[in-house]
């Protein structure tokens, strides 16, 4: 019965894209409407095909989810390495703009493939690996299968389209230049449609969970989910220009929408990039050194104060700016005192290792979480110098700012979700152990280097441009002009670009050992690899 | 796959929870954390107080230091303004042609003039001052409207074909082909002599019949032998500068099409001081009269 409404559903949106396809008013919008026309149709047809047949080989209920968290790592290391590639492709357009080349504009010049980057990174990558993640986590420290059946599946198909439809959208020119929220207004709200999915079934996992109390993580995932479920509402209240269109029109206008700009997207650093990792970082740090956590007081304080303070800290995005200086100055000051809820991860991180240091020169994967805490510890202090109003006025435009969010995401995300990878490939495809332990130490190096030339580079130029943008004569006249500045930072963005490819080639190492490990690893025996939630 | 944790000897307690063999120790927050994050919470309480803060029916509060960016800098600003105003003044009244001389005024000028362009004026000049394609390279002698300190200063005050100043320097070439005042053929023959004047000429038979064409339509403004005249913003034709390019294809469009390249009015944007600055630099740069 449930299938003849999927098909009357499924009928109803192609009939509809096929209409909006005919009737779009851009390029962006009619790619949208077949893609999601194609994708309707397999659906049908895949659902036709099963009405009235009989159900072979259901899937066992008493198990625990897995095979979503095994899609969800394969799109993680997928998407990582479209994205850092991207990145790659840009550093060079920026260290050469000939590589804007002439039969690609419009299309992939350094304008269209940034925001690619971005949201790659950020959403398809880290995404992909905070749901994938969440899903295992939340089952394992809740000893519940996941809650809600299919709905797991549509959470990450449906969060698969909203990437496709968000990157294609970028490079053909539907955004609404909002930084960190370019999607445009239909993708926004099959986003929200999933998010909610993705929130009912973490939630109704951890409701139905066998376990007295609710670990750690799942508080900060639990976090991480609602908050941007409401940042990512606000930000995106937009009015289409016309249904058969991409465009849309934000309902605040002015300073107002540049706070709630960046109130949002200093919370998508906060509460994707850090609430949702250390989340991450609570469960797969203590399984690696088989430690219990450091301190539950911590965690406690820790959290309740990260999430308290974080989402006031937005406005440091707008000092010196149409920002009235009261905003700017609570901006600031929440920004600073911040940074020591921010190491309470850090601390709660590292000081797990206490007793089992030693695993640091046997284990690459906890070498690789140690040094994605220490990242953080370094980013979160940073970020809170960086908002101190006297500082900002140095380090606002420069490339200061790109370097501080690498040392994070490529530093603090990127390697607590290898590490996480490293962990899950073998447990989910029941190996024994990783095809290579050499080459995640390869992987370890090249990444580690790759992020210090590109956060050194960057620290250098972003410094020496605001420096140059500031530099005035014995009287008071500006010595530099703008294309001076980029001029002098050419040989930097060079080095920028190298540690892109040295980071890209480790993330391929990793795919190849992850490869092999499901290929050729040995095979665990099955009375290890019981995956039946507790009791 | 339910592994416990690994315990050691003097390992403080654990909080009793197990979650997928994950414990917990119930030990302390760090001293050193809880001060410094106390520390930080009080600083931050101090620091409201004195900077403008909290939104309030009408307003924020000021704080106690009365300080605010806008206030900062308008002073800095006020700063310079002041240290400058003296020299400035002195600027505004030197006799155009005495600005480079004078030991004082000519070092300021030219630095206060530098900053002018590299603000104002690079976008289409170049930060070097060496222009691009429509915009005129600064640093040679070739001057379209006449490059002594008075010529620049007009140039600079009121721009050139602009909307902004009733006194902006006017001409207009005539779209030769486009409003069909000649010939393809004709066309054709002109611009293989224009580019025998200073080179050589993509058909050389068609010289000599292009010289008549230029003398009847061209030489009014571009003098009879293509040397150009400033009075009328005419480019020299013959000194193998060019400002759109000097290659068949281009020049045949420009006879076709004309040019009509604009430059604004600054005085209605800088001070009589900034332009007599930026006239200075752009004097020295090489190619003043």
């Amino acid at each position: 019965m449930s299938n003849y409404l999927k098909l009357i559903a499924l009928g109803l949106v192609i009939l509809f894209s096929m209409i909006a396809a005919n009737y779009a008013r851009d390029i962006a919008y009619m790619v949208h409407a077949i893609i999601i026309m194609v994708i309707s149709a397999g659906l049908f047809i895949h659902t036709l095909r099963n009405t009235d047949e009989p159900v072979l080989n259901p899937a066992p209920q008493n198990e625990y989810f897995d095979s979503v968290v095994r899609f969800g790592v394969v799109a993680t290391a997928f998407w990582g390495v479209v994205g850092f590639l991207v990145g790659v492709i840009i550093a060079f357009q920026l260290a050469f703009p000939v590589l804007n080349f002439e039969w690609a504009q419009g299309y992939a010049n350094f304008g269209r493939l940034r925001p690619l980057h971005t949201s790659a990174v950020i959403f398809a990558f880290g995404g992909n690996a905070l749901i994938a993640t969440s899903f295992y986590i939340v089952q394992r420290t809740s000893a519940a299968r996941l809650w809600g059946g299919n709905l797991a599946w549509f959470v990450f198909w449906g969060y698969q389209l909203f990437i496709v439809l968000a990157a294609t959208g970028y490079l053909l020119g539907g955004s609404q230049s909002k930084e960190y929220a370019e999607p445009e207004w239909y993708i926004d709200l099959w986003l929200t449609v999933v998010w909610v999915a993705y929130l009912a079934v973490f939630l109704g996992t951890v409701i139905k969970r066998k376990e007295p109390h609710i670990y750690v993580a799942n508080w900060f995932f639990l976090a991480f989910i609602v908050t941007v479920a409401m940042l990512h509402v606000v930000n995106n209240l937009t009015i289409p220009v016309s249904i058969w269109g991409s465009k849309s029109v934000i309902v605040w206008a002015g300073v107002q929408d540049a706070m709630v700009q960046w109130w949002y997207g200093h919370n998508a650093v906060g509460f994707f990039l850090t609430a949702g990792f250390l989340g991450m970082m609570y469960y797969f740090i203590p399984k690696q050194a088989e430690r219990p956590v450091f301190s539950y007081k911590l965690s406690i304080i820790h959290f309740w104060a990260l999430i308290f303070l974080y989402i006031w800290a937005g406005p440091h995005h707008l000092h010196y700016t149409a920002l009235p200086d009261w905003a700017s100055t609570l901006g600031m000051v929440f920004s600073v005192i911040l940074w020591m809820p921010s190491w309470g991860g850090m601390i709660n991180g590292l000081m797990t290792l206490s007793g089992a240091w030693d695993k640091l020169r046997t284990d690459p994967v906890i070498r690789m979480m140690v040094i994605s805490v220490g990242f953080y510890g370094m980013s979160t202090f940073e970020g809170p110098m960086m908002s101190i109003r006297a500082v900002n006025s140095l380090s606002h435009y420069t490339d200061w700012t790109i370097g501080h969010v690498h040392s994070g995401a490529l530093g603090w995300n990127g390697m607590i979700t290898f590490g996480a990878l490293y962990y899950l490939t073998p447990v989910l495809w029941k190996r024994e152990r990783l095809y290579s332990l050499r080459l995640v130490d390869y992987h370890f190096w090249l990444a580690t280097i790759g992020i210090v030339l590109y956060a050194a580079s960057m620290w250098v130029t972003g410094i020496m441009e605001g420096l140059m943008w500031r530099e005035v004569d014995a009287n008071g006249f500006l010595v530099n002009s703008f294309a001076d500045t980029v001029a002098a930072k050419k040989p930097m963005n060079i080095v920028r670009g190298l540690g892109g490819v040295m980071f890209l080639s480790g993330a391929l190492i990793m795919c190849y050992n992850l490869w092999m490990t499901v290929r050729r690893a040995p095979a665990k025996e099955a009375s290890l690899s019981v995956t039946v939630p507790a009791e | 796959m339910t592994k416990p944790s690994k315990k050691y000897e003097g390992d403080p307690n654990t909080t009793g929870h197990v979650w997928d063999g994950i414990e917990e120790f119930d030990n302390p927050m760090p001293r050193w954390w809880l001060w410094t994050f106390y520390i930080c919470i009080i600083w931050g309480i101090g620091y409201v107080i004195a900077y403008p803060a909290w939104p309030m029916i009408n307003g924020a509060t000021t704080g106690l230091l009365g300080w605010s960016t806008r206030g900062n800098v308008a002073a800095e600003i006020a700063a310079v303004d002041e240290a400058n105003a003296p020299m400035n003044a002195k600027l505004e009244a030197a006799e155009l042609d005495g600005i480079a001389g004078d030991a004082e005024l000519g070092p300021y000028a030219v630095s206060s003039g530098s900053a002018v362009f590299k603000t104002w004026c690079a976008q289409c000049h170049g930060s070097g001052a060496a222009g691009a394609k429509g915009y005129p390279n600064l640093l040679d002698d070739d001057w379209l409207w006449g490059g002594s300190m008075e010529d620049i200063h007009i140039t600079v005050s009121h721009g050139i074909r602009n909307e902004d100043s009733d006194e902006a320097r006017y001409s207009e070439m005539p779209a030769f082909g486009r409003d069909e005042m000649l010939e393809d053929s004709e066309i054709d023959e002109v611009v293989n002599f224009v580019m025998s004047l200073s080179g050589e000429a993509q058909d050389a038979s068609k010289v000599a019949a292009g010289a008549v064409v230029f003398e009847d339509n061209c030489s009014s403004c571009h003098a009879e032998d293509g040397t150009g005249d400033i009075y009328q913003g005419a480019p020299n034709l013959a000194d193998a500068i060019w400002l759109y390019g000097g290659d068949y294809a281009t020049l045949t469009d420009t006879v076709s099409n004309s040019r009509y390249g604009v430059m604004p009015a600054w005085n209605t944007r800088l001070s009589e001081a900034q332009i007599r600055a930026v006239s200075a630099y752009v004097h020295q740069l090489g190619g003043g009269e």
